[in-house]
Formats: C-alpha cells, sequence, structure tokens
C-alpha cells in the first residue's frame, strides 16, 4: 500500500493531544493503522506531550490521601488489562470495527440513491458526524458541499475527485471551500470512511430532497 | 553549551530512573515504585490539566491515571516510550473516558489490520534517548510564542479557537504559530519541512 494523502500535522497533533472529538480521531487512528510513516509522527507529538507535561511544575497538595484512594481503588478493581482479543485476519482497522461492532461483513448499509450505500456510525460525542460510503465502481457520490472540514479515509477502492486521486489509506482532508464530487474508480467498488463536522449539503435537488428523509 | 549538554546528560538519568519505576511496577507489582512514580507525576500531571479544568475533575484524572498506570504497567514498552510520554497517553485517555461518553479510538499493535514498518526502513533509525535530546532541543529553541499555543494545545479541550479566545489573538495567528512549532520540530528531526 502506497499512501500518497496524510493528515496534516496539526490533525496528527490534535489527535496526540486527545483534541479531537471521536467522528476524527476514529479517522485518524484508522489512517494510522495503515500508515507507519504518521505512526511514528503520532509517537513523536505524544513524546512532546510528556515532555510538556513532565515539565510542568507542581506542589505536592495532600498527596498521601489522594495516594490511599488510589491504592484502595486498585484493590477493589481487575489487577491486569489483558490487551483486545484480536482476530487471525481483518479488512477494517481495529478502531473502526470497535465502532461498527463487526468488520467489513456487518454494515448494515443503506440505499443512498444512485447505486451508492451509506451507513452512519452512532456516536454520542459531538455534531461530528462519521459514516462508511459505498460507491460502485465508477459511479459518482451526489455532489456536495460541507460545513466546517470533512475527512474521508478510502479503506478499498479508490476515487478520484478535481483535487486528486485517493486510494486505500489515503485520507483526504477537504475544507469547506471544496464542493467536490467524487467518482469511484473504474475496477472496483469503493468504501470510505467520510467525517464531517456537519451534516453534508447535498446539491442536487433529488438528493436535497431525500436528505432530511435519508437522515444524511 | 556545556550547561546545556549537563542538563540533557542529567534529564537522561531522571528518565532512566522513571522507566525503570515503571517496570518495577510492572514485572514486581512493587507498590514503592509505584509510589515513587506517583510522587514524581501526580504533581506535574496536575499542573498541566489543572488550568483548564475544576479541581474534582482534575484529581478524578490523577486517579483514574494512577488506577490505569497500574493496571496497564504490564503494556509498557521502554523502547517505544518515556515513563513520562506513557504515563501523559494514559492520563489524556483517562480525560477523554471521564469526559465523553465513547472511548478514544486508539491503535492496537496485534490488529491484523495493521500496516507494519517496511523491513528496510524509510526513517532514520534513533534511540529513544536520541529522539528525547532532539525533542529537548526543539522545544528549548522554540520562541515563546509559540511555546505557549503548543503547551495550550495539549492542554484539556483547548481547541485552536479556544486557545485563540484565551490569549485573545486572531484564530489563523494561533494555527500559524502552531504550524511554525511543528515545523521547527520536524526540522529538528531531518524531516521536510
Ligand atoms: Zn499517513
Amino acid at each position: 500500500m502506497t499512501i500518497r494523502h496524510h493528515p496534516s500535522a496539526e490533525l496528527i497533533l490534535d489527535y496526540a493531544a486527545g483534541g479531537l472529538a471521536h467522528g476524527p480521531a476514529l479517522a485518524v487512528a484508522s489512517h494510522l493503522v495503515l500508515c507507519p510513516h504518521c505512526r511514528r509522527t503520532t509517537q513523536r507529538l505524544e513524546a512532546l506531550g510528556g515532555r510538556l507535561m513532565a515539565d510542568a511544575v507542581g506542589s505536592q497538595n495532600d498527596s498521601g490521601r489522594a495516594f490511599d484512594a488510589i491504592l484502595s481503588k486498585i484493590a477493589g478493581g481487575a489487577d491486569e488489562s489483558v490487551p483486545a482479543l484480536q482476530p487471525a485476519t481483518a479488512v477494517f482497522p481495529h478502531p473502526l470495527r470497535m465502532a461498527l461492532g463487526g468488520d467489513i461483513g456487518t454494515v448494515p448499509w443503506k440505499r443512498l440513491g444512485m447505486g451508492a450505500y451509506h451507513y452512519i456510525i452512532p456516536s454520542d460525542d459531538g455534531p461530528a458526524t462519521a459514516r462508511l460510503l459505498l460507491i460502485p465502481a465508477g459511479r459518482p457520490v451526489p455532489v456536495h458541499t460541507h460545513v466546517g472540514t470533512e475527512l474521508t479515509l478510502t479503506l478499498r477502492g479508490a476515487y478520484t475527485d478535481a483535487t486528486g486521486h485517493f486510494a486505500c489509506g489515503d485520507l483526504q482532508e477537504a475544507d469547506d471551500s471544496l464542493t467536490h464530487q467524487p467518482h469511484a474508480t473504474p475496477d472496483e467498488d469503493c468504501i470510505c470512511l467520510a467525517v464531517t463536522e456537519a451534516p453534508l449539503r447535498f446539491k442536487s435537488w433529488p438528493a436535497r430532497i431525500l436528505q432530511p428523509l435519508l437522515g444524511i | 553549551m556545556g550547561h546545556h549538554a549537563m542538563n540533557i546528560g542529567a534529564r537522561l538519568d531522571e528518565s532512566a530512573r522513571e522507566s525503570s519505576l515503571l517496570l518495577l511496577v510492572a514485572q514486581s507489582r512493587d507498590v514503592d515504585a509505584f509510589r515513587s512514580l506517583f510522587e514524581i507525576f501526580a504533581p506535574r500531571l496536575r499542573a498541566f490539566v489543572g488550568r483548564n479544568a475544576g479541581a474534582a475533575l482534575v484529581e478524578d484524572i490523577v486517579q483514574e491515571t494512577f488506577v490505569n498506570v497500574w493496571r496497564k504497567a504490564n503494556l509498557y514498552n521502554p523502547e517505544r516510550a518515556s515513563a513520562a510520554t506513557w504515563i501523559y497517553t494514559i492520563a489524556r485517555n483517562a480525560r477523554i473516558d471521564l469526559l465523553r461518553k465513547t472511548f478514544r479510538p486508539e491503535v492496537d499493535a496485534n490488529d491484523p489490520a495493521l500496516v507494519p514498518e517496511p523491513a528496510e526502513p524509510a526513517f532514520e533509525q534513533i534511540s529513544r534517548d536520541q529522539e528525547d535530546v532532539r525533542l529537548k532541543r526543539a522545544l528549548s529553541a522554540l520562541p515563546a510564542e509559540q511555546h505557549e499555543v503548543l503547551r495550550l494545545a495539549y492542554f484539556a479541550d483547548m481547541a485552536h479557537g479556544d486557545i485563540a479566545a484565551h490569549l485573545n489573538l486572531p484564530l489563523g495567528t494561533v494555527k500559524s504559530r502552531i504550524r511554525l512549532a511543528l515545523r521547527r520540530i520536524r526540522l529538528e528531526f531531518g524531516e521536510e519541512p
């Protein structure tokens, strides 16, 4: 897998600093599974967080009591954490499988029109919306604009839009000035994870009329 | 320069000691080592998360962090991270778990979907100690204003917009300071800006 489109350093910083909402964090973590280069960047930015924490100057206040409370909480719970059980093979990255409760075969796809399907990943966390899109080979996604940033991680196949070609593992970061019409490449259906800060606004009138009905 | 080199040397000794304390907790379930780690890091952690959170939340984060340090110590790998970095990530996740209903999406090293590093590494191979030294050097070379926004970006729930409001600066200024700081750090590691 040759990844050509990576999250910006600022986006990885926000992930490493714990400042991203669940949806964008899901897209970034899933990219990290597929991209050793950005994993290295993340490690470095976590080391930066560790450094900044270690440099913070604090005072010992009431530490004895706080430590005793920790000891008694430890005594009352499981002693060691067990690493997550992993299957022998998987298509989707682990963070996405956790959010879906399953792998690619368990997605309850809903019809989106023009042969495309989608599934909104439920989340209680903030206004960001994460969803999976399935675009049939060679077909377009309805034209849309979005409020705020849209992150799109390609998980299978590839798509192109006016700005470039996005294959498996690529993460596209598009701001709200971009009105784009991505097309899946002709050889394979394309599956991607799209995360928006606010609901997508579709431009073509049938999609716009259907939008409230489809819940997108 | 001599003074600077000595500081970094002292810092490495400290870092080696913190790592060995954490390994004692992992391997021998050593409560004294655990107490020492708490005494080293709890005050710094309080100061680090404290500026933007209420006192009760800060204590919850500290408690949750150290409970998880004890429980997850067996997952600590000293080749991958310093004790300070590892405890920082535990604290960051504890904060997210306390504030939100959904768990933080994380990479799992055993995920079969994980794409491993290439056998012929494309990256320069440097030790973690060397990484620490470079990071420290990059941080101390940053102008105060860039250091400040970086520190705020790592603080509790300070999005770039919050930082801008806090410092009474335009959002664009905050973003460009963050970009400049990150570029400085990438340069220190020999990467393209
Ligand atoms: Zn990447």
